[in-house]
């Protein structure tokens, strides 16, 4: 199994990781060995079996619709990066130029 | 008396009774921390102030009559991917470098109502993602056996620090073998629980359906002592178990006659070394000298657990994830106008270029590649073939363990395939040291119990790791055969040759 760096760098945007070009080669070589390696399960006929996403047989879990205790704004923004006070700032979402 | 040779239990008691005081206790752990920190690296954070106070405040309670709880100044060092309300919680990650929880885990909120007295957080590989606590962003531990070898991982702090008596007990977390692991290469006790015995609620997430904190410990019955505080309901996650939870401590007695344990022969085919191989061996011995009967039996899905697992968990992982973004907490680039060589310049939108450029430089390259690992996986084309086929394999390892407890109790064999293997052996190849994890991680995909324990010692002197596996929620019977097979051996009352401690307790002899 072989991965292109062109399909890692596009799963690089997908998961929002800027990688170095000394990464990217790295990642080609070593997720193409990893992805090599588990489709070892590809040998399993599993055509009957359900997928398990989780080990226990739970339903949902629901609680009372009730007002409970939260964080303060304060507590909230204490580790963001930037802040005001009342929000946390990020750069332009549209872009300087407003195009999408 | 040294630090070392009191047990969790016997300080708790020895507290109660007066024959020592909470802040003689923490003074003595906290020094010997001070003293061995610098060659085990075993803490990212040694709270000596806040260990005082709480250790002041619990002897204060006790002159005055008042009830304590029931690990009342018992030091604990809890694992950084913990969330603590008064220290930084960085999970060994550049990205959490400056993070400072807003509330405590649920199970640090449980070990402060007991009175324990928290010493510091320790190192762990970041965001608990390897088996040898070389990837953590401050520095790998160093096993106290051998300065020179790896701990295991991920929690190699906590298992480090309790081998060299720098915490009698300590919190880790296991989402495929990151308790039991560690605990075997540094010749420790540790449990995963059953998932969902304990509240994964501030344990900051690897994968949600893999993770779970427990104990770790010089034995089983000090687990025993740990885990009946930390388990228990949490409405806090929708995943914990709404179960009573036994007084483990007080289930230890009964003989194992009658107890059936399993032996999975594949276990020790080619890639175990021999060494341990016979301790392990020798461990069945041990167990059938107490009353216990050992049969063979199959996990015939056992060999697609390691392929099964680096599926699963770096999927949830490339989701749990995507909360890094540079804006709420955690590692946040400088502004766009110094922009690096990366790949992501040009095109995107100033907000994406952040992201991408925060969580580039915030990550280690262990986690990178998990995140990548686990978007290629989920994505478009790619799910069924991956992601959706390893949950069904999932579900034939799950069975697999249904079979077997309908014929045994208990399933035993090697925790690793190898004692503590060198820093530096295994860095270039992702792949071997995922295969390090080839006997734990179908544990934790078919959510069951386990624990490892030391079983003996190879020729140079390295713990070997024998491990049970128990149905779910049995929980007494995992401890009571650990509890057992320590008190047949003394495998788990050597200490490695490191310096004596610098304080030792005021206490005359151990309580019992």
């Amino acid at each position: 199994m072989t991965l292109s760096r062109q399909e890692v760098a596009t799963v690089g945007k997908l998961a929002r990781l800027a990688l170095t070009e000394t990464e990217l080669d790295t990642m080609t070589r070593e997720l193409s060995n990893i992805v090599g390696f588990v489709s070892l399960l590809e040998e399993l006929d599993t055509t009957r079996v359900e997928p398990l996403a989780h080990p226990l047989d739970t339903q949902n879990v629901f609680r009372e619709d009730v007002v409970g205790a939260s964080l303060t704004t304060a507590e909230a923004l204490q580790s963001a990066p930037r802040h005001d006070g009342q929000h946390f700032l990020v750069p332009a979402v549209l872009g300087e130029s407003g195009a999408a | 008396m040294q630090p070392a040779d009191l047990s969790a239990i016997d300080i708790v008691t020895a507290i109660r009774q007066g024959d020592l005081t909470a802040l003689q206790c923490t003074e003595a752990f906290l020094n010997r921390i001070e003293q061995l920190n610098g060659s085990i690296n075993a803490f990212l954070n040694i709270d000596r102030d806040g260990a005082m106070a709480t250790a002041t405040a619990i002897d204060a309670r006790r002159r005055a009559g008042q009830p304590l709880g029931p690990l009342a100044g018992l030091p604990v060092a809890v694992k950084d991917a913990l969330c603590t309300a008064d220290l930084p919680t960085t999970c060994a990650s550049k990205m959490l470098a400056l993070f400072q929880p807003p509330y405590d885990a649920h199970v640090v909120s449980r070990l402060r109502q007991a009175d324990a007295v928290i010493v510091g957080k320790t190192n762990m590989d970041e965001f608990a993602m390897g088996g040898s606590n070389e990837n953590s962003a401050f520095g790998p531990v160093h096993n106290p056996w051998d300065l020179s070898r790896a701990p295991g991982g991920s929690s190699g702090g906590s298992a480090a620090c309790v081998a060299a008596d720098m915490a009698p007990v300590a919190i880790g977390s296991d989402t495929g073998g990151s308790i039991r692991q560690p605990a075997g290469l540094c010749g420790i006790t540790g449990l995963k629980p059953t998932y969902g015995r304990v509240s994964r609620r501030g344990l900051i997430a690897f994968a949600s359906s893999l993770d779970q904190v427990g104990p770790m410990a010089r034995s089983a019955a000090d687990c025993a002592l740990l885990l009946e505080t930390i388990a228990g309901h949490d409405p806090g996650d929708s995943t914990s178990l709404a179960v009573d939870v036994p007084r483990y401590t007080e289930l230890l007695e009964q003989p194992l006659t009658g107890v059936r344990i399993g032996r999975v022969p594949e276990h020790f085919a080619a890639g175990l070394d021999p060494e341990v191989a016979k301790g392990v061996e020798e461990a069945f011995a041990v167990f059938k000298a107490a009353g216990a009967t050992v049969h063979d039996i199959q996990m015939p899905h056992a060999k697609y657990g390691v392929p099964t697992y680096y599926l699963v968990a770096p999927c949830e992982a490339s989701s749990n994830l995507a909360r890094y973004d540079g804006v709420h907490y955690g590692h946040r680039c400088a502004e766009q106008s110094q922009r690096t060589g990366t790949k992501t310049s040009g095109s995107e939108l100033p907000l994406v270029e952040m992201y991408c450029r925060s969580r580039g430089e915030g990550f280690g390259p262990e986690v990178k590649r998990r995140i990548m690992l686990g978007t290629y996986a989920l994505s478009s084309g790619y799910y069924d073939a991956y992601y959706a086929k390893a949950l069904k394999v999932r579900r034939l390892i799950r069975q697999d363990y249904l079979d077997a407890f309908q014929k045994v109790d208990l399933i035993g064999g090697p925790v690793s395939a190898t004692a503590a293997f060198t820093l530096g052996e295994k860095t270039g190849d992702p792949l071997a040291m995922y295969l390090v994890d080839l006997y734990t991680v179908c544990t934790n995909l078919a959510g069951v119990g386990g624990i490892s324990f030391p079983c003996g010692f190879t020729k140079s002197g390295l713990p070997i790791g024998f491990q049970l596996q128990s149905p779910a929620l049995a929980e007494p019977l995992l401890l009571r055969a650990s509890d057992r097979f320590q008190r047949l051996t003394d495998w788990h009352r050597r200490r490695p040759s490191l310096p004596a401690s610098a304080t030792s307790l005021p206490v005359a002899r151990a309580p019992h």
